[in-house]
């Protein structure tokens, strides 16, 4: 796949890494010359200095062969009019923004941005699900369904242990996956499943009902 | 007519100015507040701190009830990024964008934001004056 970053920061350089070493083709768009220079030292001659934001410049760097184009400088607007210029001007398929200020979201979905990736929601939710007593651990985003994988514990006094699946109220459109129960082997639960304390259980739900899935699993 | 100028620099300072004198309701909003020196004396809008690309900024400056919201920031990016958040969330009625590059000027225009590029507009005009008028 022929990939195109925008911004040879530290999260352009590493993405830049990784994605080599999957054996992509890439080439990374960088303003600062010091900074091209450092990446091409360090990986080959996969950066070029330039704008990743002028027409000019994404012609030059064949955005119109580009499989995917990921745009992660540490400035939104940056990001959003690259992504924009890729997908409206030169019909790359598939294009990721990096938004610093998780207000952004909202503009970026709606002028079409495929994948948005707030690191600063990012940051907070890891360490969010690190204080103890968080209700819901997120696992997994599945964007473009607005769907979401995530593990919730049922507390040691839980009003819900004891209550089988089908007698939890559920939120629509909400799966139970998995129970994780001490040393057993997981299992899937069906709607005898009997919920005991400690269980942890792994769920598909939406940005939406996640806050009633907690409830329902949980007890109020 | 309510209008919110983003950017206080010569023009978006000059032109707050003319719009107010002509009793327009006018909020100019740039990062510094240094930049409102270049605002006439008798200035009678609002000028206000903030970044024109944050819906917050935006809202306390009033742009629910905006007629109009002109971008007018050194940066282009600044500027698209802040006309498609008026006419797209907010629903501005006009929406006007200074695009530097001529080429982003095209693609933008052609995803409906009505931008002026002032490279293309000056550059014509000197030809047009030193080719074309005598002395």
């Amino acid at each position: 796949m022929y990939i195109i970053i925008i911004g040879g920061g530290q999260v352009g350089y590493y993405l830049a890494k990784a994605l080599l070493d999957e054996g992509h083709e890439l080439l990374v768009l960088e303003k600062d010359a010091a900074r091209t220079a450092f990446i091409c030292n360090e990986l080959g001659s996969v950066a070029i200095r330039g704008d990743g934001c002028e027409m000019a410049t994404l012609e030059e760097a064949g955005a119109g062969r580009a499989d995917m184009f990921v745009a992660v400088t540490g400035d939104d607007e940056d990001n959003l009019v690259s992504c924009q210029a890729a997908k409206h001007k030169f019909n790359v398929p598939r294009t990721v923004a990096r938004v610093n200020n998780p207000k952004n979201e909202t503009i970026f979905k709606k002028m079409g941005i495929d994948v948005t990736i707030s690191s600063t929601q990012k940051i907070l939710e890891s360490i969010e699900e690190e204080v103890p007593t968080h209700p819901i651990t997120h696992l997994l985003d599945i964007q473009e369904q607005g769907l979401e994988m995530v593990e919730v514990k049922v507390p040691p006094h839980a009003t819900t242990i004891g209550k089988t699946v089908k007698e939890l109220r559920l939120p629509a459109g909400n799966t139970l996956l998995l129970v994780i129960r001490g040393q057993q082997k997981p299992f899937a639960p069906d709607e005898d499943t009997v919920l005991e304390a400690e269980d942890e259980i792994v769920a598909i739900t939406t940005p939406e009902t996640e806050e009633a899935l907690g409830t329902a699993l949980r007890g109020s | 007519m309510k209008v919110i100028i983003m950017g206080c620099g010569r023009v978006g300072g000059r032109l707050a100015g003319l719009l107010a004198t002509e009793g327009h309701d006018v909020t100019i909003l740039d990062l510094n507040d240094y930049s409102f020196r270049r605002l006439p004396p008798d200035f009678g809008g609002t000028a206000l701190v903030g970044n024109g690309t944050d819906e917050d900024t935006l809202k306390k400056a009033g742009i629910e009830q905006a007629d109009a919201f002109i971008a007018l920031t050194q940066g282009d990016n600044r500027n698209i990024m802040a006309c498609q958040i008026a006419k797209h969330i907010f629903n501005v009625p006009r929406v006007l964008c200074r695009t530097y590059d001529p080429l982003r000027r095209d693609l933008f225009g052609s995803l409906g934001i009505e931008s002026f590029s002032p490279t293309t507009i000056f550059s014509d005009m000197i030809k047009e004056k030193l080719l074309k008028e005598k002395p």
